[in-house]
């Protein structure tokens, strides 16, 4: 077992002479709440783009919970246990609640059975699509989305869009869970519901969450610790209160 | 025992409307043939309507679910046509059987059209809409041509073939549709088959749920080939020659056309489309003679033209309601409670969607599942 779930050293991208990030390093403990914040334009997605494997980092590298995922295309980061949420929602949204879900558990090995067996309809087949399905049940639970699981996904309003997406990426059974934004576009009464959530989650799967949020009563409402980028260099980094309360910090913030 | 009864607890009418809708079909025009009143042209037809139907679900499964625009399609066919008839030319030397000749050659068309579509598949994984079904249409120009100018498959000429009894192919035919229609149907409505149309709908987040897209396109397309090649035996044993110039790209676009119609990712409009199509096509050419031949293509293109119109315009929105099967069956069934129309299937109509989904895809045999254990509770 690593000392950290997640841990990147020197990590940076380069877009042609642009250094959008750079010789950022994150460690975050295995179950902590991890909050990135920052000004608009400071390198937060990006962050997540390179953890995900969707850019390639320039300098650096990661490692999650021990292994170097450095390299490895998005799929197979997702299989090794990073699973993510969008800035803007990227759902399924032709398909309905249950079934984006069910894309998510996906590659879960317990729900193992071949094209052929599903275009035969062996045993197999009637067994674990009826498993896949109780578990997609559980995880729609957790969210309240059980009642719409048949709705499509393109009818639910923003804020269980945003839900969705969690569950959907917790359904792939990942290690470390990046929320993208997640309560952005949710009235107030959402987003303390979404905190209760996310707790929820934390508590009961075991799981390590880093997220980006602008909502700084969500970031220090929930976080453990924070890493404030700007320009795509660390500002500050540590305790949330001691990090988000840094005159650096405020002065990137508010500007002066 | 448990199997049966999951089988027994999931099965409903509605999902099997393309195979009752099918086996209907054969059996009448079965007894039709027996009783004579088909003369040997309309018997010729089904055939036709037959390879034409798998030819048009195969490519649904690459335009419609996959959502990747392939106009090559024919030069799968053609492969499957011209490798499996030699291979049957071969076989029907030492085999008997016509039966299994025709069998053993179909399989064989289909497995080099399943080649193929694998190497097809390769540049798709990295090439995006416009430039895939560029390099399709390229693809389904090559292999024809190479089959023209290849001496041993009759070159210009064509392939000579022994052509299957008329009178029994169409059975083969619709045995054939039958089985492709159970394995894509199967395929779609189970994970892998969400896998596949959670590619389409978006393929970064699919990437992002660690589904190995490049596994699936690549599957996707070699078995939409597999079942080209499979069309292209039944064409070869319809017709002889196979001749290279009936693969060309307006057929590829006429199946398209077929797809189109009916509806992408809609399996059920699919047959339809492919079995009007050709029953236009075919009544035009058997019609209109002499200098009236020339206008057949127009009729074509305005029936087309009508048929695409109404299907999308929003004019002919309530007209369509009114008309639709779904409003006719409504006509004899008592209205729904509401707590038994949540099933996921009963608001796919809802939505005002470019790609019109159908019932095949909404349609998961764990929501089925699902009801039933509620039902035996």
């Amino acid at each position: 077992m690593a000392e950290y779930m997640l841990e990147t050293q020197n990590l940076g991208i380069q877009f042609g002479g642009l250094k959008a990030v750079q010789d950022v390093n994150l460690k975050i403990k295995k179950n902590e709440l991890y909050g990135l914040v920052g000004p608009n334009g400071a390198g937060k997605t990006t962050v997540f783009n390179m953890l995900t494997g969707v850019y390639q980092p320039t300098t650096g590298t990661f490692f999650l919970d021990g292994e170097e995922l450095k390299g490895m295309t998005q799929e197979a980061i997702n299989r090794k246990g990073i699973a993510r949420t969008f800035q803007n929602i990227r759902l399924f949204n032709n398909m309905s609640v249950i079934r984006n879900v069910l894309v998510g558990l996906h590659n879960q090995p317990e729900y193992k059975y071949s094209p052929a067996s599903a275009m035969l309809r062996t045993p197999a087949f009637y067994e674990n699509e009826k498993k896949m399905r109780e578990r997609a049940k559980e995880i729609l639970r957790i969210f309240d989305l059980e009642e719409e699981r048949n709705n499509l996904a393109c009818n639910l309003p923003y804020g269980k869009q945003r839900k969705l997406e969690i569950a959907r990426a917790l359904a792939t059974n990942p290690k470390l869970l990046l929320l993208d934004e997640p309560a952005a576009g949710m009235n107030p009464n959402e987003t303390a519901e979404l905190m209760d959530q996310i707790k929820f989650i934390r508590d009961n799967f075991d799981m390590t969450i880093l997220l980006i949020e602008h909502d700084m009563k969500f970031v220090s409402g929930l976080c453990d610790e924070v890493t404030v980028l700007n320009f795509g260099t660390t500002l500050a980094q540590g305790d949330t209160q001691t990090a988000l309360n840094d005159p650096e910090v405020i002065k990137a913030y508010i500007g002066g | 025992m448990s199997y049966f009864k999951n089988i027994k607890s999931t099965f409903k009418v509605k999902n099997h409307v393309n195979y009752i809708g099918v086996v209907a079909f054969l059996v009448l025009m079965i007894i039709l043939t027996s009783t004579g009143v088909l003369s040997r042209s309309s018997i010729g037809l089904l055939s036709r309507i037959a390879y034409s139907i798998v030819m048009a679900v195969s490519l649904n499964l690459v335009v419609g679910f996959l959502g990747e625009l392939s106009l090559g399609h024919a030069g799968f066919m053609c492969v499957g046509a011209y490798i499996g008839c030699s291979v049957g030319n071969i076989l029907s030397q030492s085999i008997d059987s016509s039966l299994l000749v025709i069998i053993i050659s179909m399989l064989v068309g289909g497995i080099c059209a399943a080649f193929f579509g694998f190497i097809i598949g390769l540049p798709a994984l990295r090439l995006k809409g416009d430039y895939l079904a560029i390099v399709t249409l390229a693809f389904g120009e090559i292999v024809r041509n190479v089959f023209k100018n290849l001496p041993y498959f009759g070159g210009a000429m064509g392939l000579n073939t022994r052509p299957y009894n008329t009178k029994e192919l169409y059975i083969i035919g619709f045995v054939v549709v039958l089985i492709v229609l159970v394995l894509i149907q199967n395929l779609i409505r189970s994970k892998h088959g969400r896998a596949i149309t959670a590619i389409r709908d978006n393929e970064i987040a699919a990437k992002a749920m660690g589904i190995n897209v490049t596994f699936y396109k690549l599957f996707v397309f070699i078995i939409a080939a597999f079942f080209a090649g499979v069309a292209g035996v039944l064409y070869g044993n319809f017709t002889t020659p196979v001749l290279y110039t009936f693969f060309s790209y307006n057929y590829s676009i006429e199946i398209l056309v077929m797809v189109v119609l009916g509806g992408m990712g809609n399996i059920t409009g699919s047959i339809l489309a492919a079995t009007l199509i050709t029953f236009v096509n075919f009544e035009l050419q058997s019609n209109l003679s002499g200098d009236l031949a020339a206008l057949r293509l127009l009729i074509y293109a305005l029936i087309l033209i009508i048929v695409v119109l109404f299907n999308n315009a929003p004019a002919f929105k309530n007209i369509r309601a009114k008309f639709s099967v779904a409003a006719l069956l409504s006509k004899f069934q008592k209205p729904k409670k509401p707590e038994d129309v949540s099933d996921d299937s009963a608001k796919w109509d809802v939505i005002e969607s470019k790609i019109s989904m159908n019932e095949v895809l909404s349609v998961d045999i764990t929501d089925e599942i699902a009801k039933a254990e509620k039902e035996g509770k």
